[in-house]
């Protein structure tokens, strides 16, 4: 492949927040397989976009992720970020810039976690300087202490340990792009969850484009800007926000894919704010309150909880400034609503 | 330049945080007890023959061999024959096996693994002689014959041990940039080192033993003691010969086995 392409490539490295990418047409064919892998596929990521693939296993989505940093070649379409042909490039050098996050996190079990996170700081020629200071900074970011953990081996680390590593090393050099495949599949529900909301503040902060693979589709509603359902050979089902999806569904495949309880998934989407809060005086002096940054969803969680009709609403200093219902929280529901993923949704916080 | 910023605090501790205990230092790992078994048994045992030959008056058969300088001459031989081949075989055998385990022709790893099987089943001493027939006697034609037998050990092992490396370690290394040259030196190799070296200990300790029939085609060696002695009926000189290829091979097996700790990559 001929390689008059390092300026293109400066273009995608210099950037590290949100690149926009596109994939148009794009076919994967296996040889002595009737049927594509992938077939058409065509979608936009806008930058700094948390995209979530979710379908079957065996849907075609990762290999469809796989496509972009090119660890699967495709048949044929285009693919290119911020406007530049992937395929033209050097598969390479285009992968340094990609951040790349796998299930099973692929340390490498002989390499300490700083080696690890190095790996591709070293590939781009940073210095050591540099890298050690990189080193330090993502541990940090992960919630690892960097004194403690940067001289540890992978195998010294338990599952969610290691996962922050996988991360912190995908983020190593500051791509514009990650691709995540089931990332936090591995790890137990709560770890899964500490991770979930972690990361979610790390893109906060970040804005990276983000392709993340999933089969957990509450998984999808919690973390993605968008949600593409993805059915046999990678076809697009839906790709819509969250909340779109889960009052709108598309057709009965992705209505069956949200499963039960499509109302309280969304509920986890919307603030207590939205519902109408009643005086602070009709709930009764319980020890559960519900705050105001919390979501319907945990309001709703403790009005099970607690069995008490009304709960106190408090704000971020804890006074009390309204109550909530059952009623209140269907009234919600039943009405269109902006939800916590548009901006003007969080007031009062 | 960074835009990644520190999270407000640490998050609260959860099961998963268990600090998990270190792993022994390499150190450690050198100095256990086990480890001098081996060289302070050898030590007997040599001792115990120099002290049962020396307390026996040898006739002049005897004489001529059991002397310093004549065993110090056979051990030498016995030695250059084993590491030579050996080194000749991880020059040869490891090369081959990396290209083997590289390619997708099933064609290729199959013509190769059968030679190599071949080399090994076919007895050392056949070839070693039927080699001696076609073409010469001595040290070349021996080493020939070692290196034929002693190369499937070490082929087979660096395959399987650059096979058994976790495809998902492969995969990240590949996903992270890295070219397959760099994914093959810098995560592959170090990955796969006990194992190829373990094929390595085979082979030397296979050598060591297959050197013996060097005598036969006039290549030197121990064997030449222990053919000697059997055929003389000086069984002083044909258990000396055998102590000491034992011995030898015993020891080539421990420092060997020291090897493989020592270069074991760490965190494995």
């Amino acid at each position: 492949m001929p390689k008059p392409l390092n300026t293109a490539l400066i273009q995608i490295s210099g950037k590290t927040s949100g690149a926009r990418i596109e994939l148009d047409q794009v076919t994967k064919n296996y040889p002595n397989q009737s049927v594509s892998a992938v077939e058409n596929f065509s979608m936009v990521a806008e930058p700094g976009e948390l995209i979530m693939f979710v379908g079957p296993s065996g849907c075609g989505k990762t290999t469809t992720m796989k496509m972009i940093n090119r660890i699967i070649e495709p048949s044929s379409g285009s693919i290119s970020i911020d406007g530049r042909d992937v395929l033209s490039l050097d598969p390479h050098e285009l992968r340094r810039h990609i951040g790349y996050v796998i299930q099973q996190i692929g340390l490498f079990p002989h390499m300490t976690i700083a080696d690890n996170i190095a790996v591709v700081p070293k590939l781009l020629g940073w210095s050591k300087a540099k890298t050690n200071d990189r080193i330090y900074e993502l541990l940090t970011t992960v919630g690892l202490e960097p004194e403690d953990f940067a001289d540890r081996y992978p195998k010294q680390l338990s599952g969610g340990q290691q996962q922050r590593v996988g991360v912190a090393r995908a983020l190593a050099a500051d791509p514009p792009v990650m691709l995540m495949d089931e990332p936090f599949g591995a790890t137990d529900p709560i770890t899964r969850e500490k991770l979930q909301t972690e990361f979610l503040r790390l893109q906060e902060s970040m804005g990276k484009t983000i392709i993340f693979v999933t089969h957990d589709f509450d998984e999808a509603v919690r973390l993605g800007d968008r949600i593409a359902v993805l059915s046999n050979r990678s076809q697009i089902e839906q790709f819509d926000t969250p909340a779109k999806i889960l009052t709108s569904p598309a057709n009965d495949y992705v209505a069956s894919f949200i499963g039960l309880g499509a109302a309280i998934k969304r509920l986890v989407l919307i603030p207590v704010t939205e519902a109408k809060l009643g005086p602070a005086s009709a709930a009764e002096n319980g020890p559960l309150t519900v705050r105001i940054d919390d979501s319907l969803r945990d309001a709703l969680d403790s009005l099970v909880l607690s069995g008490a009709p009304a709960l106190k609403v408090v704000n971020l200093q804890n006074q009390p400034v309204g109550s909530i219902t059952v009623d209140s929280i269907s009234a919600v529901l039943g009405a269109e609503v902006p939800t916590l993923r548009e901006p003007t949704a969080v007031p009062g916080s | 330049m960074t835009t990644a910023t520190r999270l407000a605090a640490r998050p609260p501790a959860s099961a998963d945080d268990t600090v998990l205990p270190v792993p022994q230092s390499r150190l450690k790992r050198l100095f256990t007890w086990q480890r001098f078994v081996t060289p302070v048994v050898v030590a007997i045992v040599l001792l115990v023959l120099f002290l049962f030959i020396s307390n026996r008056t040898l006739d002049s058969i005897e004489a001529r061999t059991l002397n310093a300088d004549y065993i110090i001459a056979r051990v030498r031989e016995h030695l250059a024959l084993t590491i030579v081949a050996s080194a000749l075989v991880a020059v040869l055998a490891i090369p081959t096996g990396i290209i083997l385990s590289r390619t997708k022709s099933k064609m290729a790893r199959g013509i190769v693994l059968g030679i190599a099987n071949i080399g090994q089943a076919t007895p050392a001493i056949g070839v070693i002689i039927l080699l001696a027939i076609i073409w010469q006697t001595g040290y070349t034609t021996a080493l020939v014959g070692l290196v034929a037998y002693s190369f499937l050990p070490v082929l087979r092992n660096t395959m399987i041990g650059l096979q058994q490396i976790d495809v998902n370690v492969r995969e990240s290394a590949v996903g992270m940039g890295m070219t397959p040259n760099q994914v093959l030196r810098r995560i592959e190799l170090p990955l796969a080192v006990p194992v190829i070296l373990a094929g390595l200990r085979t082979s030397l300790v296979f050598s060591v033993g297959v050197a013996t029939v060097a005598t036969f085609i006039n290549a030197g060696g121990l064997g030449d003691m222990i053919v000697n002695g059997l055929k003389l009926q000086r069984y002083p000189v044909l258990l000396t010969g055998a102590v000491l290829v034992a011995c030898i091979a015993l020891l080539i097996d421990w420092v060997a086995a020291t090897a493989e700790d020592l270069l074991r990559p760490n965190g494995t």
